[in-house]
């Protein structure tokens, strides 16, 4: 199966469990489960290539210029992950559909659970830092949905934020540090960069790089000082702590330092930052683990003691080491998922995770207790099973590593560790399961049904048989992901055994077993000791830092935006005119080379008209209703203006769009105040003079410039007089730019229309839907009304000019490719041509006669362009790409077809869609019952009325 | 000609940042169709103004064409800050009705709800 589809089947399938909960929450569960099984496989079919040594590659420039791209590759260390990654993801599928209760929206869980998996899968697959960035970000942001999955908990909303926060800012440093690794190596691609170690380590940029990609890696996988956002994040459902926790996302930041092992490792940094925090969290982790009384912060913070232990075991940047860190990997995410499982069958049963109101479990839950002592065994070390191995391999490789020319260092501050780490394992089985049983459980444990056991069962099932038989079952899967790791092109030989004779390891483990005993022993007195030291709280002073934060950014954010939107739109037009100011007299104008026109009379008038108009409204803008009949000569004239400048079509745009925004700005006065009052002080008035007056000529000025000289290149235009008729089939070359050349455009812009008008009715939705509405219905018009809003001439002149209306509507449309028109001119009149019915006739009476909503016209407008552009792909041609032709019917003229025609008829029902939904949400507004008068001269003999005039006869 | 052009466009963009620099929202909004009109108008003009030659194409006759581009640059602007107006127009009329007050600023608000008190 292709990686492409491996990568994309979570996400696709996260779709399906949203939709099929309301089919039942096994449905949900199938269809996450189904979805997650055929990645699984696609996976293992893609095993055998990469377990012979072969990289499993697919590639997709997906934007080159940016050395972005799509290319995913599957090697040994990818194909581990995504197994565990898979693998566990079945199995925790599987549990959460038994573990949540009836009230969880189930549908979401599994959406949530399909898009983390999805993305941890981008992760582990791909071959484009880039992209893996991307994947990245969304694991931070698709876990944040998880862990906040029980959104009425306040500990689950503050954990999943702070997880969010920290592995965000993480994320954000390691984008800094990838970028500076691709900039070293000039590519993004893993593969080539994997190739670059002497390039990279001898770049003065290594270390910023290197520091940086830890950040990431260190947040992610909840190192010191980092670590405190993971047991925070407990509060999430149990399977997601046993999904991210422990098998997926806390795993990401050691894939990333293991991905980069080849290239980043081998130095003395690496090795002094990364071991030595492995081994401060493995120390810290263990010793707080074993004073936690929550089950599920014992084992969060012993996740946190183990992903220290593989982040150090990569920081010795050995080859052994690399083996035993990918070799723990695999057995941490069997034992750690099947006890965090086994953590939340004690709380689902019992109904606390809280140690001291445990014991004595092991009668009433014998197949949980089962469960936990194999794998809690394996966590603590102890042979046969796999925890043990890895962690004897571990103890080896410390043996071989010097501090700081210390030999003593690390090996004993790892037993020190490591006796913890027994000593909270055993507390796992002793304090929860031995001992005699209580009275006093919350509510009386027994072992779920089977559901719930089958998935930890599995798992330490896998726990016992990877540590009897490691070279067969694992042997394979570990030497091709540490040749992964290593990247030196060699396969290592994994050996693991049991019993190699009494070495210094061995007594090491020993001692640490014993070590853990007796902790264990000693357990309530050290409790009493721990819980009585001081220490500091990372949860009250991450709180503080980011209140601090907020406070400062609070500050800064008030000082800037004050709220007055006046003052914004000043600065920026003072900004704006001073960089003009400064351009203008910095920079050297050409020589004027066009001469100027002489002006006739009649641009003379229009000027003349122009300027008083715009004048008077300045002067009148107080006067609204004046200043809207002012605003409409200014239209006119513009409109008039192009006409007279050779824009035949720009003219009869403007004119009708002048038509419908001045009907607009009508009923939208309506509601408004009729006046302005004055407010602002004569020194703010002309001080805004000043700075109008200054852009204003700023403005003129540049045009004048503009229009005096040549163009210093030739325009495209010229491309478009030539083409229009030989290749776009019309002689009105403004049209078929519109619906050819920049069909593109246009079709954007009909979209954004549509968008307008919705937001327009989605506003009126609200305002309707609000308190205001009562205001509205019972509002008393503030001016004197007319003694008939629907005059008899008016009605009947409106209704028999609406088809001759829509008559020039077509005409406009039809004549667009070759003629002055089109769609946009022809939509704008045909929506006016209606607009007349409302005013006449009353919106009630428009309302009852409209049989297909505005909606759909918008849609069907945009559904018609788009199809009309794909049709080109039919043709093989890219979208948009039109064809004409001509006809010639007897005894017709010879006419013209054009797919553009059709594009435009989109165009036309968009626009006519838009402009009436948008006055039709407005007149909303102003609807009152009894508005209307009942039957504005509607002539209709069906109707019921005529009874009551015999009657009154 | 140019000279017509250019003093209007600059007195229309002048006029409209007037009216936008006013402290309630329908003077604004006036303002902001004046600044339309100027900014189509500019627009229109980058292709340079000629007289009696409409980018129409004349199959009989060798005439001279204005630039068809500007055109349907400024055609769609027209119709987009239709679009736009209506917007504002609606966003002044519902904070308008839920708060009867047609001021643009916040800041402002404050301070009056401050003096009431």
């Amino acid at each position: 199966m292709s990686l492409f589809l491996i990568a994309a089947l979570p996400f696709l399938g996260a779709l399906f469990p949203a939709l099929l909960i309301r089919a039942g929450r096994n449905a949900a569960a199938a269809s996450a489960g189904f979805t997650t099984l055929l990645a699984f496989i696609g996976l293992l079919l893609n095993a055998p290539a990469v377990l012979r040594g072969e990289v499993v590659q697919a590639r997709l420039d997906w934007l080159p210029g940016l050395g972005l791209n799509a290319n995913f590759y599957l090697d040994g260390l990818g194909l581990l992950f995504a197994g565990l990654i898979l693998g566990i993801g079945l199995l925790i599928i599987l549990y959460a559909r038994f573990y949540l209760s009836r009230e969880d929206p189930m549908g979401q869980f599994y959406t949530y659970l399909l898009l983390f998996q999805g993305a941890m899968i981008g992760i582990v697959l791909s071959d484009n830092i880039l992209l893996l960035l991307v994947f990245w970000e969304l694991t931070s942001l698709s876990s944040f949905l998880l862990i906040g999955y029980w959104k009425h908990l306040p500990a689950g909303r503050q954990g999943a934020r702070m997880a969010l926060a920290v592995t965000g800012s993480g994320g954000l440093a390691m984008i800094g540090g990838m970028l500076i690794l691709g900039h070293i190596v000039g590519s993004y691609d893993l593969t080539v960069i994997l190739q670059q170690k002497e390039l990279i380590q001898a770049s003065p940029l290594y270390l910023p790089a290197l520091i940086l990609i830890l950040i990431g890696a260190f947040t992610k996988s909840a190192q010191f000082p980092f670590h405190f956002w993971l047991p925070h994040a407990m509060a999430a459902p149990t399977p997601v702590s046993a999904y991210l926790h422990s098998a997926t996302m806390v795993k990401a930041g050691l894939f990333l330092m293991a991905r980069m092992w080849p290239v980043l490792a081998g130095t003395e940094a690496w090795f002094y930052i990364v071991a030595t925090t492995g081994l401060i969290t493995m120390v810290l982790g263990a010793v707080i683990a074993l004073f936690k009384d929550d089950l599920k912060a014992l084992l969060a913070y012993s996740t946190v003691s183990h992903l220290g232990l593989i982040t150090m075991l990569l920081g010795f940047g050995t080859k052994p080491a690399a083996i035993a860190a990918v070799f723990h990997i695999i057995n941490h995410a069997t034992f750690k998922a099947a006890l965090f499982m086994t953590a939340g069958i004690i709380d689902h049963s019992a109904h606390t995770r809280d140690i001291k109101r445990l014991g004595g479990l092991r009668k009433l839950m014998p197949i949980t207790f089962t469960i936990a002592v194999i794998a809690s065994l394996s966590m603590a070390g102890i042979p046969p099973l796999n925890g043990f191995l890895s962690k004897e391999m571990m103890l080896e490789e410390t043996v071989n590593t010097l501090w700081r020319n210390s030999h003593y260092l690390v090996p004993g501050l790892a037993v020190f560790g490591a006796m913890f780490s027994a000593a909270y394992s055993f507390r796992y089985i002793v304090h929860v399961f031995l001992g005699p049983q209580r009275t006093d459980y919350p509510t009386q444990p027994h072992d779920p049904e089977v559901g719930l056991w089958l998935a930890p069962a599995l798992l330490a099932v896998l726990v016992v048989a990877v540590g009897l038989s490691p070279n067969l079952l694992s042997g394979p899967v570990v030497s091709y992901a540490a040749a992964a790791v290593i990247g030196d092109g060699e396969v290592p030989h994994f050996h693991a055994q049991l019993w190699h004779g009494i070495t210094i390891p061995l007594m090491m483990s020993g001692m640490a077993i014993t070590g853990g005993i007796l902790l264990l022993w000693g357990h309530p007195k050290l409790a009493k000791l721990w819980n009585a030291a001081p220490r500091p709280e990372a949860k009250v002073i991450f709180d503080a830092v980011l209140g601090g934060m907020t406070r400062t950014s609070q500050r800064v954010t008030d000082i800037l935006h004050n709220g007055s939107i006046t003052r914004y739109s000043a600065i920026m037009l003072v900004f704006t005119t001073a960089i003009s100011l400064y351009a203008y007299h910095t920079g050297v104008a050409a020589e004027a080379t066009r001469a100027v026109q002489q002006a006739g009379a009649l641009p003379i008038i229009g000027w003349i008209c122009l300027v008083l108009a715009t004048l008077f409204i300045v002067l009148n803008h107080r006067k609204r209703l004046l200043a809207l009949v002012l605003i409409g000569v200014v239209g006119l004239i513009v409109s008039l203006s192009f006409n007279y400048l050779s824009a035949p079509d720009l003219a009869l745009t403007q004119i009708s769009v002048e038509v419908v925004t001045i009907i607009l700005m009508l009923l939208a006065l309506n509601f408004l105040p009729k006046d302005t009052p004055v407010e602002s002080p004569v020194s703010a008035r002309l001080r805004d003079a000043a700075i109008a007056v200054t852009a204003g000529t700023g403005v003129g000025g540049l045009i004048y410039a503009l229009m005096t000289r040549d163009f210093i290149a030739p325009s495209i235009s010229e491309f478009h007089l030539a083409n229009s008729y030989k290749g776009g089939g019309g002689t009105n070359v403004v049209n078929v730019i519109l619906v050819d050349f920049r069909g593109y455009d246009t079709f954007g812009e009909i979209i954004v229309l549509g968008i307008a008008a919705l937001v327009i009715f989605a506003l009126t939705e609200a305002i309707l839907g609000s308190k205001v509405r009562a205001y509205l219905l019972n509002r008393k018009p503030d001016l004197p009304q007319d003694g008939d809003p629907h005059p008899l001439m008016m009605v009947i002149a409106t209704r028999v000019m609406m088809p001759l209306a829509l008559m020039v509507a077509a005409y406009i449309f039809f004549r667009g490719h070759n003629l002055p028109g089109g769609g946009f001119i022809a939509g704008l009149i045909a929506a006016i041509a209606m607009l007349m019915q409302y005013m006449a006739s009353g919106f009630g009476w428009a309302a009852e006669r409209q049989r297909v909503y505005y909606h759909g016209i918008i849609g069907s407008g945009v559904l018609i362009a788009a199809t009309t552009g794909m049709g080109a792909w039919l043709a093989g041609k890219p979208f948009l790409t039109s064809a004409f032709g001509y006809l010639h019917w007897a005894p017709l003229e010879e006419f013209e077809w054009a797919t553009a025609a059709l594009f435009d008829l989109g165009v036309f029902l968009a626009v006519v869609g838009a402009v009436m939904l948008t006055l039709e949400s407005l007149a909303r507004l102003a609807w009152q019952p009894g508005m209307q008068s009942e039957h504005p001269m509607d002539i209709n003999p069906a109707r019921d009325d005529a009874p009551t005039i015999e009657k009154e006869a | 000609m140019e000279i017509l052009f250019a003093s209007a466009v600059g007195i229309l963009t002048a006029a409209g940042i007037y009216l936008i620099l006013r402290k309630r929202t329908f003077p604004v909004i006036l303002g902001l169709s004046l600044l339309t009109y100027g900014v189509n108008l500019f627009l229109f003009a980058t292709g340079r103004l000629m007289v009696n030659a409409p980018p129409v194409l004349n199959k009989y006759a060798e005439v001279p064409y204005t630039d068809p581009l500007p055109q349907a640059l400024v055609l769609t602007a027209i119709v987009i800050s239709f679009g736009m107006t209506a917007v504002v127009v609606m966003i002044a009329l519902g904070a308008y009705l839920s708060a009867k007050d047609d001021h643009i600023d916040m800041v402002e608000d404050t301070k009056r709800a401050g003096d009431d008190a």
